[in-house]
């Protein structure tokens, strides 16, 4: 408890982030793209270069000693991974990112599980990489897709979820938390009560993993995906959690070297998981790398960067509020949302206001945010979005403030 | 450039009041397209007039100001001119029109939506097929 009551250490964090010394258009980079990629801190880079510099090396494969220690390493790096989201590491499999993810279910478990006239039940507010791969399933299966809608305040509406799992659907498949509103989902409890109608469950962690404390095992899902990029580490990498009993039931995702036991000619039995689901020559360098941002996320700890990010996110909603035509969409109460907020100012552009902003050194994504339906939802073509992560402070939300007033300057307003 | 130049006020006034913005009850051409990175959008009617010539030309869509204003603007240069005009119509044009001298690579895709939209259009009517050469297809 002692640890939550010091303060947290923004401009110590900063020091560790290289890319946070350079200017753009000669101002400070203030960085609020925090949902699209996060910056990488110099134990990150350090941990690329080490393996590549010290002992690169193919793993599983090699008897001497650079492939022991890039073994070694990798495995390590999945063992903390899988500590960090409280998985096993023998669930947990490593590939590019959350939509590899989604993929791999979609080739693994829904191929072999997934029938003709199956529901699959999605929500309003996932991104592509939760909805394509599931409309690519159905079509393919003959299978439907069903979407549980939104209330005003941005969160699931109770009653359509309830009603959707009436039809004892196939797969649930749930983001933690939306990447345009910041809404964090009661995953537990969506999970809970899919069990209880027989659905296998699918969590979108890609925006929760970074920000918040979390189990799998708590949460209970079937399959909990998460991105390395967004989470200070590598891109490229990422991890998909498992739960046990399905591993084994699930077919392989690619074939290749390292995800088989034997090969004959007209057949081959498969490796034990996660390695199963491994094909080809890893993303080694990478997974080391993930491996060393979970090390920085769990020396500051999980609990400390919710609070920072929650005091960000206090701060922001007051100050930005205060600029004449800001609109916000989504959830006003900070509790149940994660450093996100996607907003409008007047009727400036999300395009025009990111070029303006880019010039005072700020960072926002403007757009759609690779979430269609939610936009569709919202009334809106795109909504500008700031978020933030471990490096930021309140300044840089000053600095936002300064740059949509000289944005309605601009635009004479 | 900085933004105070490219959102001169001009640039401003035809993205809030956008000349020839709506549809033509009767057309020969109707072309539309999006810009996949930000969702802009433009739809253009032509009618063909005597000799070949843009005899009505309106445009609708929805995005930045850039976007929007610039395909207002080529709408009211190309009003009366010839079809065969549209092929030497060029970044440059456009750029001159915006009265910008470079824009960046994020933001010459909104600013060549509209010239997109009557090539497509105008190429598709003459029998002929528009080849994007500023366009990479890609959906970032």
């Amino acid at each position: 408890m002692l640890l939550q009551t010091k303060p947290f250490p923004v401009d110590k964090i900063r020091q560790d982030f290289p890319i946070l010394q350079r200017k753009v258009h000669g101002k400070r980079l203030v960085y609020l793209d925090n949902a699209a990629t996060t910056q990488k801190p110099r134990q990150v880079i350090d941990a690329l270069v080490d393996y590549y510099s010290r002992y690169n090396s193919n793993v599983h494969r090699s008897v001497h000693t650079l492939g022991e220690e890039a073994t070694e390493a990798y495995e390590s790096s999945r063992e903390r991974v899988a500590r960090f989201v409280g998985a096993a590491p023998k669930g947990l499999v490593f590939l590019r990112g959350t939509t590899e993810a989604s993929n791999l279910v979609r080739f693994a478990w829904g191929e072999k599980f997934v029938r003709r006239g199956d529901t699959l039940v999605l929500t309003m507010m996932e991104h592509h990489s939760n909805i394509v791969p599931w409309q690519l399933l159905a079509k393919r299966k003959g299978a439907k897709l069903r979407f549980v809608g939104l209330l005003s305040n941005g969160t699931l509406d109770p009653a359509q979820l309830e009603d959707a799992l009436k039809e004892s659907p196939r797969l649930v498949a749930v983001t933690h938390c939306s990447n345009v509103l910041g809404t964090i989902n009661d995953v537990a409890r969506i999970c809970s009560i899919a069990r209880k109608s027989g659905a296998t469950t699918f969590v979108d962690g890609a925006q929760a993993v970074p920000h918040l404390p979390v189990d799998v095992t708590t949460i209970g899902c079937d399959f909990y995906a998460f991105s390395g990029h967004k989470m200070l580490g590598p891109t490229g990498i990422g991890a998909l959690a498992v739960k046990k009993d399905l591993l084994s039931e699930m077919e392989p995702f690619q074939g290749g070297g390292e995800m088989v036991r034997e090969v004959f000619l007209d057949h081959s039995t498969w490796n034990v998981a996660p390695h199963k689901f491994e094909a080809g020559t890893v993303n080694i360098a990478d997974s080391i790398g993930l491996g060393a941002a979970v090390d920085y996320l769990t020396a500051l700890g999980m609990e400390r960067v919710r609070n920072h990010e929650l005091g960000l996110l206090k701060y922001a909603m007051e100050t930005l509020s205060g600029v004449k035509g800001f609109k916000h969409y989504g959830a006003q109460k900070v509790a149940r949302k994660v450093g996100v907020i996607s907003f409008n100012l007047a009727d400036i552009h999300p395009h025009d206001l990111a070029t303006i902003l880019d010039e005072e050194g700020v960072a926002i994504r403007s757009g759609h945010h690779c979430a269609k339906p939610l936009m569709n939802w919202l009334g809106v073509a795109a909504t500008s979005r700031a978020s933030f992560y471990v490096y930021n402070s309140e300044d840089d939300i000053d600095v936002l403030k300064a740059g949509l007033e000289k944005a309605r300057r601009i635009f004479k307003l | 450039m900085s933004s105070a130049d490219i959102y001169r006020e001009v640039i401003l006034d035809y993205y809030r009041n956008p000349r020839n913005f709506g549809k033509l009850e009767k057309f020969d051409i109707d072309a539309h397209d999006t810009n996949p990175l930000c969702g802009d959008e433009v739809d253009m009617q032509i009618r063909v007039g005597p000799g070949s010539r843009i005899e009505e030309i309106k445009f609708t869509g929805k995005g930045c100001a850039i976007s929007q204003a610039s395909a207002s603007m080529l709408t009211e240069l190309a009003k009366g001119k010839p079809l065969e005009w549209v092929k030497q119509v060029s970044k440059e044009n456009i750029l001159k029109l915006l009265g910008s001298p470079e824009l960046g690579p994020a933001r010459i895709k909104c600013a060549l939506l509209g010239m997109k939209v009557l090539k497509t259009g105008v190429y598709g009517y003459m029998g002929s097929h528009y080849e994007d050469s500023e366009d990479s297809s890609s959906n970032r």
